[in-house]
């Protein structure tokens, strides 16, 4: 027998290529900007770069305001996308699957594409750009991600859970609140993990709708990175990367199906 | 103060269809107050849809449902007095058992005080006391449908409805949980509309049977008498094993089937009138002296059952009867049979041929079923209304649905000792029944034609 067909007969041996790829693209950059991030630029160990962060209002400032426009964005969100995904799932409201794929078509197109678009609709209406226009941006590029998941947990519910409620004498309106709503949370979960995170990070988006008027934390990064501060963009992406692991703590566990279903 | 009547629901006239299919026609059924009533029917026969118009869940097309004398068709399940245990326990996920029991308490208003104690009771009752505090999830099958029983009976409803509970649960368990529910039914005193497919569970548990087939009621009665005096063939099939047969009443109280003729009990049928007749398997005795056997027959095959003996045996005039006995008789002798009149259970017969309505289209084709159909020179003219009667025998069925003038689907299959009858669904909802020694299973799809000389048309006026 080959020494190939060996390897390949071993189950655990299809893990390699895998294995590999995870190891080059996402745990060796990972262990890079934790390296960089603690090291100044001549390589010696250092914390100025965090201490450099704290120091700076310009920075923290800047960290603040994305988290406040993710809220907003991600609030605004919830308070779009649940309405349309309920609508979506309900059997009575909405008989076509082709409806839910409209609502996930704009995905299918590129984020700068759909962003430049919308600075040319806004220029159309004569509208301003800027923080309104960021906000707005945010929310038609990311409502899909919200759709998708509150949608897919709507779907996949028990019908027999809500004749179950109204059979104990629940009035519609008690249905919705003590049996849906609580119900749907995981898919309420995923869905703020899709959009608060990315949000935070975003660029491209607000230096586009107004016009580089408004910096976002995704901004800074990738300004000190532009201008060879390695060092002190790889610390400024670990906080940022700690404050998305805290938030994804969360969410459980099995909540992740529903995102994941989605690619 | 009124005297309170003594039917608690009372339907009327209910039918409901989903598109084309008629799910329920024209059903009723009164109910007792403190009844155990049984809605049983195979799957498909409108016994669900029958409970979930009770709850509220669907809205009936025609006719109207009482409760207490007041119609409660168009109130919504969440104001109607009655509770439903569902078949996959619909226990809520994100909640306790506690708070899962309560959900209705807590809706009504109850004081906390008095929902702390109701629900310790009704976890008493179903025998899961000191299980308030777990997950729902953490629970076996058998407990989730405790839970599910103890969620429903907590907001004491005079009426409990209960769509198939223990289908999901093992032989064992179901054995154990009946008992508790007849338990359960006889010390709260309220009404149990319950709806299985299991026969046997039906007769264990019920007060009143109601049998259901193809959107309609069967049979409403006491387990013993729907057994025993089934009136149609659907039923005497349905319920128990029996062997039902082709005979034909000579004079009242005189049968004659499979060849000879019987000594009987029922009068009334007419003279010479074809009926069918169905003996239940333990009824014929079978014994070694051959000439004091009202007929003799082969043991083709001996299965033991555990209690009896399953035999099957074909007789002298070449009719297969299935016998259940204490003892075993050998594979190949020839044995003697004896029925005791009282045994011999006679029914009419619902149909003796196929009947259809027609259109003429020329003076040799008939138009009926949805299809065209060649037949004997009539002498009609094109138009005329007409009736095609076609005996059970001569319908064809055929392998492939494009063979025949038209085809369906084989929906119920009846062994009749020397041959099958089946009804077959047409596509447009027509049944056609057919007489055939060919075997056929459930749900086939057959072609269907009858030859021109069996079509018997004469014209409607």
């Amino acid at each position: 027998m080959s020494i190939f067909s060996k390897l390949i007969n071993r189950r655990s041996n299809w893990a390699v290529p895998y294995a590999i790829f995870l190891a080059i693209f996402v745990a060796l950059p990972l262990l890079l900007i934790v390296l960089y991030a603690f090291q100044d630029a001549e390589g010696s160990f250092t914390l100025q770069n965090f201490v450099k962060f704290i120091r700076q209002p310009e920075a923290v400032n800047t960290f603040i305001y994305s988290i406040g426009i993710a809220i907003i964005t991600t609030f605004l969100c919830i308070l779009l996308g649940y309405p349309a995904a309920y609508i979506l799932a309900n059997a009575n409201l909405n008989r076509s699957h082709t409806t839910v794929v409209l609502f996930i078509l704009p995905m299918w197109i590129n984020i700068l594409v759909r962003t430049l678009a919308t600075v040319a609709l806004f220029d159309f209406a004569k509208l301003p750009l800027g923080e309104g226009a960021l906000i707005f941006g945010m929310v038609y590029n990311f409502l899909p991600f919200m759709i998708y998941p509150i949608y897919n947990t709507l779907q996949k519910m028990d019908h027999s859970l809500i004749e179950a409620a109204e059979d104990l004498g629940a009035r519609p309106s008690v249905v919705f609140t003590k049996v849906v709503v609580p119900l749907s949370m995981p898919g309420v979960m995923s869905g703020i993990m899709m959009v608060f995170m990315p949000t935070i990070s975003t660029f491209a988006i607000a230096e586009l709708l107004t016009m580089n008027n408004v910096k976002l934390f995704g901004t800074t990064i990738q300004e000190n990175i532009n201008n060879g501060m390695w060092n002190y963009g790889a610390a400024l992406s670990l906080i940022m990367l700690i404050i998305i692991g805290v938030t994804s703590l969360f969410s459980d566990g099995d909540e992740q199906s529903d995102s994941e279903s989605l690619i | 103060m009124a005297k309170q009547s003594d039917t608690i629901i009372k339907i009327e006239h209910l039918s409901k269809s989903f598109g084309e299919k008629r799910v329920l026609d024209d059903i009723n059924l009164d109910i007792k107050r403190g009844e155990f009533v049984t809605l049983l029917g195979p799957s498909g026969c409108g016994k669900t849809t029958l409970l979930r118009l009770l709850a509220g869940f669907a809205r009936a097309d025609e006719g109207k449902i009482s409760m207490e004398g007041r119609d409660i068709s168009d109130i919504p399940p969440h104001k109607r007095p009655l509770n439903t245990v569902f078949q996959r326990y619909a226990l809520f996920p994100h909640l306790n058992v506690f708070d899962n029991i309560a959900f209705g308490l807590k809706l009504n208003k109850v004081p906390s005080k008095d929902i702390e104690s109701r629900v310790r009771r009704a976890l008493k009752m179903v025998s899961m006391t000191d299980y308030e505090s777990r997950d729902v999830n953490s629970l076996s099958g058998g407990q989730q449908q405790r839970v599910a029983i103890a969620r429903a009976i907590v907001n004491r409803p005079q009426v409990l409805l209960l769509d198939e509970p223990l289908a999901a649960l093992d032989l064992k368990m179901r054995k154990d949980m009946q008992m508790e529910l007849k338990e359960m039914h006889s010390t709260l005193g309220i009404t149990f509309i319950y709806v299985t497919h299991d026969q046997e569970e039906a007769l264990t548990l019920s007060d009143t049977v109601v049998v259901f087939s193809e959107g309609r009621i069967q049979q409403i009665g006491a387990p013993i008498d729907i057994y025993n005096e089934p009136v149609n063939s659907f039923v005497a099939d349905f319920i128990g094993e029996s062997n039902i047969l082709n005979g034909t009443m000579i004079r009242d109280r005189e049968v004659e089937f499979i060849g000879h003729r019987f000594e009987c009990i029922d009068e009334g049928f007419g003279q010479n009138t074809a009926v069918d007749v169905v003996i239940r398997p333990e009824d014929i005795y079978l014994i070694n002296n051959l000439e004091n056997a009202a007929f003799t027959g082969t043991i083709k095959s001996c299965t033991f059952k555990g209690v009896h003996y399953e035999m099957f045996v074909e007789t002298d005039k070449g009719y297969e009867l299935m016998i259940q006995d204490y003892n075993a008789f050998e594979v190949g002798s020839t044995i003697g049979m004896l029925v005791k009149p009282s045994d011999i259970h006679v029914m009419r017969k619902e149909r003796t041929c196929n009947t259809f309505e027609g259109t003429m289209i020329a003076p040799d084709k008939v138009e009926m079923l949805g299809a065209e159909f060649e037949c004997n020179d009539t002498g009609l003219k094109a138009g005329d209304k007409v009736r095609v009667r076609v005996d059970f025998r001569n319908v064809s069925l055929l392998d492939y649905k494009e063979d025949g003038a038209l085809f369906g689907e084989v929906k119920f299959i009846l062994y009749k000792g020397d041959h099958y009858h089946l009804t077959v669904l047409t596509d447009n909802g027509d049944n056609i029944y057919v007489d055939t020694n060919d075997i056929w299973d459930n749900s086939d799809v057959v072609g269907i034609s009858i030859a021109p000389r069996h079509l018997r048309i004469t014209k409607r006026v």
